[in-house]
């Protein structure tokens, strides 16, 4: 017998225009000791599910029909202090924001001694004892000096392990993963993934595991569930998914997945792949930055953000920037596109020196046209206020001089160029979809014809499927304008797909730069070796030519 | 391409800022009362002198200190005037004493909390300092020194009334200003040629106004609490011009003896003034935050 079964499960919630419903009619079930993965995209309703069934629901939401039951408990009808027994006890569950998930102004042994009380694991004696045993079973380092810390005072990644552990604390029978390691880096998101199979397995628990990344629910789940639009799609095992996938949206999700040895046009579903266009780079250099150093005053001395580096850009060129979190690589994105100053170097940009003009005066700077950016969050990057024509037609009327019926002629077409309905227009960013905002801001920034184009991570909150199209469109773009990238972005995988040049940085430092096959293919540096053998592969699709990493 | 499957459109400019005050009205009953008791406020403002049935200002001994009657619906004061004519009439002062000093410390705070936001530092701590001297004080009894070293007249209240609501502006507006001085949208503003000062102006501030028309609508109640506070103690609006706080002020003396419409009517009007605006506030910030619009 199945530890949970879920039987056609509604979720529906009351809205503004009415009742919508997020789950319609999900079946599935979790053996004992067996890992589910879920994947689907946003709005799938795959965190409904889990949310349904923790009985966790917004207050707008409601479970409209089906049967939820926990080893022959009914979650459905159950009482509310009952389920707050099993929330903990049973089944318990980490989030995808760790930091979040944590409390604030409380320190975390205190947070994982609360838990431990409420279930009556531990008494106000032994609970610091229980605590930092518990920490000490995430694999925390001087768990006893970690009991004192505050979530503020660690890592992205050791606050997940903190979650985990809370998670744990009571040995739960069941763990629900809402996407563990959204938000932390590639080789993190290895370490806590690890670390959550590990713990699974030694202690003989189910889980669930939620996530939009195919690779890593192939990587880590005995089975898989699809969902879309609040059905199960396809079930099955994860190499059965990627080797024949039965339904054309598993079809289209396994081909989105940036993998080695696809490319560009391969991620997208096979009717839409038209030929890759031919990308013209020549050997004159566009952007040459020079020793290029940024120091920050930080509380404890000087930070050394970026530590004198040299890179160039040729006229037409696609360069790939990529690091983990800290690395300085958005730091050096941020001075190159003149946000920023740097402490000193230089950034010849067509030979002139951009980095003597300081930043705050760039704005009027006749090359401010020239040099643009795609940020990264779509949603933060828009002011919430204006339309997306408005924040299209803000360069042109700025620094493009044109008069207001061209300057709307010029949306129009720009709209035409990155495949944005025209009459999306006119919404504000909170009416557009994730997908939809990253062509608005793609149309934003090459309004004005720039020359060099800074992508800070442009497909990082993206779905897979909508990746696909982002990064294609990316492509296009630069064949049909011939305008040079530098990609800012942590996976590797996707930076082979864009760029010519690879330049892997780490600590303010490049530590290996080259074309971007050879670096992929035959990485020399440690660190880009760790980083490529860290990003989720799943076995299926693995190909002979990518294994020069191991 | 599942990311362009297009919602139902939406109408264009006027038409859908229009839709979304009325939409916004529907929703929400309570809001829709504050403005109706709002368009009675400016009404009464506007035509109260035509509408009155008596000279608020003339006095008639005969008819002293009757009690509300057909003729008379608040009754009369002691000079005979008639008090539900004085209560009209005095609506248009009272609210603009308010309207211009609270207008006046929303500028001034404005550019003060938004300078202080942005651009940090030095200007930052000075400005923050100045404002915790002015909330240090008890801020009636400031407004009180400040009407009385400047002069007794309607301008100076409004002055003291703004000076002592400055501080909440600015601080309001600093944190707003403050969390979006490095957001994306900001950053993209300036990648789009603005100048700082475009930036804060054209594009953060206007973030900041929908947490702004909530202070807005309950500082206006204070400030028409604070005029008729003045008033009534004697600063500021000089009898006989009619005036809530004075009406309040001298019918107070008669309550004892019985006459109790004097002060009763327009302490009445002031509180519907003061209800009116606090309930206005919310509905107020929906109107003017677009992402309310769906």
């Amino acid at each position: 017998m199945s530890l949970l079964s879920i039987q056609g499960l509604k979720v529906a919630f009351r809205t503004r225009r009415g009742s919508v419903d997020a789950v319609r009619g999900v079946s599935l079930d979790v053996d004992k000791g067996e890992i589910l993965g879920i994947v689907g995209e946003s709005g799938s309703g795959k965190s409904v599910t889990s949310y349904a069934l923790m009985r966790l629901l917004d207050r707008n939401g409601s479970i409209t029909g089906g049967a939820l039951s926990y080893g022959g408990i009914d979650l459905k009808t159950v009482r509310e202090s009952t389920m707050r027994d099993l929330r903990g006890r049973e089944i318990s569950m980490i989030f995808q924001n760790p930091r979040a998930a944590l409390n604030p102004i409380r320190k975390v042994g205190h947070q994982i001694e609360d838990v431990l009380r409420r279930h009556s694991r531990a008494t106000r004696s032994t609970a610091k004892a229980e605590a930092i045993k518990a920490l000490g079973a995430v694999k925390i380092r001087d768990a006893e000096a970690r009991y004192n810390a505050y979530p503020f005072e660690l890592s992205g990644g050791m606050c997940q392990r903190i979650v985990i552990a809370l998670a744990l604390a009571c040995d739960p029978k069941l763990l629900i993963a809402d996407e563990p390691t959204t938000g932390l880096d590639i080789t993190t998101q290895k370490a806590v993934m690890d670390l959550i199979a590990e713990l699974i397995s030694e202690r003989g628990m189910s889980a669930m595991v939620i996530t939009h990344d195919l690779g890593l629910a192939a990587q880590y789940c005995d089975r898989i569930v699809v969902m879309k639009d609040g059905e199960v799609v396809e079930e099955g095992s994860a190499e059965r998914l990627f080797t024949a996938p039965q339904h054309a949206y598993t079809r289209k999700l396994v081909d989105a997945t940036p993998r080695a040895g696809a490319s560009i046009r391969s991620l997208l579903p096979a009717e839409q792949r038209t030929p890759e266009p031919v990308l013209p780079v020549s050997d004159t250099p566009l952007l040459e930055v020079r020793d290029l150093v940024k120091n920050f005053h930080g509380k404890s001395g000087p930070v050394h953000a970026v530590k004198g580096i040299s890179f160039s850009v040729m006229k037409g060129q696609s360069v790939g920037l990529v690091g983990e979190s800290g690395c300085g690589k958005s730091t050096t994105s941020s001075i190159v596109v003149r946000l920023a100053d740097p402490t000193s170097g230089e950034i010849l940009f067509d030979g002139e020196d951009l980095a003597k003009t300081p930043a705050k005066n760039f704005a009027r700077d006749p090359r401010r046209a020239k040099i643009q950016m795609v940020f990264q969050d779509a949603t933060d990057s828009f002011n919430p206020r204006h339309t997306a024509r408005h924040s299209i037609e803000e360069p042109l009327a700025r620094l493009g001089g044109l008069s207001r019926r061209d300057r709307k002629e010029r949306v129009g077409e720009l709209a035409d160029l990155v495949g944005l309905p025209r009459p999306l227009l006119d919404r504000f960013p909170h009416q557009l979809s994730g997908g939809q905002k990253a062509r608005v801001g793609i149309a934003r920034a090459i309004a004005l014809d720039p020359e060099f184009l800074v992508l800070d991570e442009p497909t990082a909150a993206l779905d897979v499927s909508i990746q696909a199209i982002v990064l294609n469109l990316l492509v296009d773009l630069r064949a049909k304008l011939g305008i040079s990238y530098l990609f800012v972005s942590h996976d590797l995988h996707v930076v082979r797909l864009l760029c010519d040049y690879v330049i892997v940085m780490r600590d303010g430092e490049i530590v290996e730069e080259g074309p971007a096959a050879k670096v992929m293919l035959a990485p020399s540096h440690p660190y880009t070796q760790e980083l490529l053998a860290a990003a989720p592969v799943p076995p299926a699709l693995q190909e002979p030519s990518s294994s020069a990493a191991e | 391409m599942s990311d362009l499957a297009s919602a139902p459109g939406i109408a264009k400019g006027t038409d859908s800022t229009l839709a979304h005050i009325v939409y916004v009205l529907r929703s929400n009953p309570v809001t829709l009362l504050a403005f109706a008791m709002f368009a009675v406020l400016i009404i009464t403002a506007i035509l109260g002198p035509a509408l009155v049935p008596y000279d608020p200002l003339e006095s008639n001994a005969a008819r002293a200190l009757q009690p509300p009657s057909f003729d008379h619906w608040f009754g009369t004061d002691n000079l005979g005037r008639d008090v539900l004519s004085r209560v009209v009439v005095a609506t248009r002062l009272d609210l603009a004493i308010s309207v211009a000093a609270v207008a006046l410390s929303f500028v001034i705070g404005s550019v003060l909390g938004s300078i202080a936001g942005y651009w940090g530092g030095w200007i930052d701590a000075v400005l923050n300092r100045l404002f915790d001297t002015i909330m240090a004080f008890p801020l009636f009894v400031l407004a009180m020194g400040i009407v009385a070293a400047l002069g007794n007249t309607v301008e100076n209240i409004v002055y003291a009334t703004a000076v002592i609501n400055i501080p909440f502006y600015a601080r309001l507006v600093r944190a707003e200003v403050n969390i979006r001085r490095d957001a994306g949208f900001a950053q993209a503003a300036k990648l789009a040629g603005n100048s700082d000062i475009r930036v804060l102006a054209l594009h953060i501030f206007p973030n900041a106004l929908p947490p702004m028309m909530v202070q807005v609508s309950l500082n206006l109640g204070w400030a028409i609490l604070n005029a008729a506070g003045l008033s009534f103690i004697g600063l500021g609006v000089r009898p006989p011009t009619a005036e809530w706080g004075i009406m309040v002020a001298e019918g107070a003396n008669f309550i004892v003896s019985g006459e109790w419409w004097l002060a009763i009517f327009p302490g009445l009007a002031l509180m519907f003034a003061v209800f009116t605006f606090n309930l206005l506030g919310d509905g107020l910030r929906d109107i003017v935050d677009p992402r309310q619009r769906s």
